[in-house]
C-alpha cells in the first residue's frame, strides 16, 4: 500500500525564493525512510508540504489516496504526524497529559477513550509517569519523546520527523532508535545523522537543491562516495558504513 | 526584567491554602479584591481588617512574608502614580514636611496605595500557593468560556518560554561584557527587547503551525 505519493512537487515561497524543483517521493506502507540533504536543500519545506501546511506551486502531494487540498486537510493532518525539530514549538500546553491529548480531542476524542490514547501514546515512549508535569521542566530528550508521544496519539498513518536525533545525548538518542523501531508505523526521517540513518532506515532519499538526486538502500548511498561528496554528504570521522551491521528489514 | 516568570511566583508547600482547590481560591480573590476596591478610600478600620485576614491566610500558607513582599515590586508604577497624584490634584491644599500638597489628592493616593497593596498581597498568595495551570484549569471550572482558556493556558506556557528565552540571550550579552549597570549600554537593552520580541513572534508562528499539524482547526469548531 503506497501510503505517501509526491510527484513533481515545486513550491516558491512569498519572497520569490523557490525551495523545490519538482520533487517525486514515494513511501510505501511499513517502510522506513530517510530523507538525506545538505543544509537549504528543502527538506524541511518538503516536511511542511506532507501535511498541507504549505501548498504546492506545482505538483501534488496524496496520502493514502488522498490528494492534499484544502477540503480533505483535517483527515490529511491526522493520516501525517509530524514531529518538528525544537520540541519547544511543539508543546505548547501547561501539562504533558493537556499536550498528548490535544490532537486526538482536535479530531473529537473525548473522554476516557481520550485518556486512554493519551496514556498509550506516552507508554509508547516511556513517559507515562511524566504525564502530570509541565512540558518546560523537562529535559531536552524528554520534551522530544513527549513531542512525539503527542504525534502517536492521533495514531497516524506516517511518522514524519525532522531531525529527531539533533541534541540528544547518546543514550537518549538510542532510545528514541529504540521507540522508533518499536512502533508499528511508516516513518519519513529527516537527518543529518548518517549514521542514524543507516541504523533505522533500510533506505534513504537524498535532496539536493530542491531535486531528489538519489534513492535507493542506505548503505549503498552512503558508500557512493561521488554522491556523498557532490551533495555535501560527509560521514562522521572514522566511521565506516561497510563495517556496521545492519538489522535487516529494519 | 525576571518578572512575570510564572513558576518563580510559585513557592512550594502543602498547607491547607495550597491544597484549596483552585477555582475556590479563584472566588476568593475576586471576592476579597472587589471587597478592598468597594471600600470608601477613608475607611481605615476596614483596611486593617483587611490586613489582618490577608496576614492570618499568609501565617496559615506557610509562605515567608518575605517572600511575598519582594515581589510587591511590580506595584512600582503604581507607588509613582500615587506620589505624584497629590501634587497635581486640584482642592484644598495643605502641608507635609513642609511641601504644599492637596489635600483630596493625599487621600486619594493613600487610598490607591492601601488598596493596590492588598490587591497585589492576595493576588501574589494565589500565584505562591498555586501552580499557573491550576489557576487555568480554575478559570476553566468557573466556566470561563473555552477560547479564553486556551489562550491563558498558551500564555502560561509561553511566559516560560520568552523567559527562558530572554535568560539566554542576557547570558549571551553578559558572555560578551555587557553589563546592564553601564548607561552606555542601554540602547543594546532596546535592541535585545526588540530581538526578544521577534524571537517570541517567530515561535509563536511555528507553534501555530504545529498546532495545525495536530488538527487545529480555529473557527471550525465551538
Ligand atoms: N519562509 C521562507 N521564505 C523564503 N525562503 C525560505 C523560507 N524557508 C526556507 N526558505 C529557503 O528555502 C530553501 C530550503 O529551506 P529548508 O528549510 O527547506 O531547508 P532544509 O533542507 O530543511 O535545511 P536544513 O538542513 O538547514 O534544515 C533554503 O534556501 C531557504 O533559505
Ligand atoms: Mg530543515
Amino acid at each position: 500500500m503506497r501510503v505517501l505519493d509526491v510527484a513533481g512537487l515545486a513550491h516558491v515561497y512569498p519572497d520569490g525564493h523557490q525551495a523545490l524543483y519538482g520533487v517525486d517521493l514515494h513511501v510505501d506502507s511499513g517502510e522506513r525512510v530517510a530523507l538525506l540533504g545538505p543544509n537549504g536543500a528543502g527538506k524541511t519545506t518538503l516536511v511542511l508540504h506532507l501535511n498541507g501546511i504549505l501548498l504546492p506551486a506545482a505538483g501534488s502531494v496524496t496520502v493514502s489516496g488522498m490528494p492534499v487540498t484544502k477540503p480533505n486537510l483535517q483527515e490529511v493532518r491526522r493520516r501525517v504526524g509530524i514531529v518538528f525539530q525544537d520540541p519547544d514549538d511543539q508543546l505548547f500546553m501547561p501539562t504533558v497529559r493537556d499536550d498528548v491529548a490535544f490532537g486526538p480531542r482536535n479530531l473529537g476524542v473525548r473522554g476516557a477513550e481520550l485518556d486512554r490514547r493519551v496514556l498509550e501514546a506516552l507508554d509508547q515512549v516511556g513517559m507515562v509517569e511524566y504525564v502530570d508535569r509541565p512540558p518546560h521542566h523537562l529535559s531536552f530528550g524528554q520534551r522530544r519523546r513527549v513531542a512525539v508521544a503527542t504525534v502517536l496519539a492521533m495514531r497516524p498513518e506516517i511518522l514524519v520527523l525532522d531531525e529527531p536525533s539533533s541534541n540528544l545525548d547518546p543514550a537518549s538518542r538510542r532510545e528514541l532508535a529504540d521507540i522508533l523501531r518499536s512502533l508499528d508505523v511508516t516513518v519519513l526521517m529527516v537527518t543529518h545523522d548518517l549514521p542514524y540513518a543507516l541504523e533505522l532506515c533500510p533506505r534513504s532519499v537524498v535532496l539536493s537543491g530542491g531535486v531528489m538526486v538519489a534513492d535507493g538502500p542506505t548503505r549503498a548511498l552512503l558508500t557512493d562516495e561521488e554522491l556523498m561528496r557532490a551533495h555535501r554528504l560527509e560521514l562522521p570521522f572514522g566511521f565506516d558504513p561497510r563495517n556496521v551491521p545492519v538489522p535487516e528489514g529494519g | 526584567m525576571g518578572a512575570g516568570h510564572g513558576h518563580r511566583l510559585h513557592y512550594h508547600g502543602h498547607s491547607p491554602v495550597h491544597r484549596a482547590e483552585p477555582h475556590h481560591k479563584l472566588l476568593a480573590l475576586v471576592g476579597f479584591v472587589l471587597l478592598v476596591v468597594a471600600t470608601p478610600g477613608d475607611a481605615y478600620p476596614f483596611f486593617a481588617g483587611y490586613l489582618a485576614v490577608l496576614a492570618a491566610v499568609v501565617a496559615r500558607s506557610g509562605v515567608p512574608p518575605s517572600y511575598l513582599l519582594k515581589r510587591t515590586v511590580v506595584e512600582l508604577p503604581f507607588v509613582v502614580f500615587a506620589l505624584i497624584v497629590p501634587f497635581v490634584s486640584r482642592g484644598p491644599q495643605t502641608e507635609v514636611w513642609g511641601v504644599t500638597v492637596s489635600e483630596p489628592g493625599l487621600v486619594a493616593a493613600g487610598a490607591l496605595l492601601m488598596k493596590g497593596t492588598l490587591g497585589v498581597l492576595a493576588s501574589l498568595l494565589l500565584a505562591a500557593t498555586t501552580e499557573p495551570h491550576d489557576v487555568v484549569r480554575g478559570l476553566e471550572r468557573l466556566r470561563m468560556p473555552a477560547p479564553l482558556v486556551q489562550i491563558l493556558s498558551f500564555m502560561v506556557r509561553y511566559l516560560d518560554v520568552v523567559g527562558d528565552e530572554m535568560g539566554r540571550m542576557r547570558t549571551a550579552l553578559a558572555s560578551r561584557g555587557f553589563t546592564a549597570r553601564n548607561p552606555r549600554h542601554w540602547p543594546v537593552i532596546a535592541r535585545s527587547a526588540g530581538a526578544l520580541f521577534i524571537r517570541s513572534y517567530e515561535r509563536g508562528e511555528r507553534v501555530h503551525l504545529a498546532m495545525l499539524s495536530r488538527g487545529h482547526a480555529p473557527g471550525e469548531r465551538a
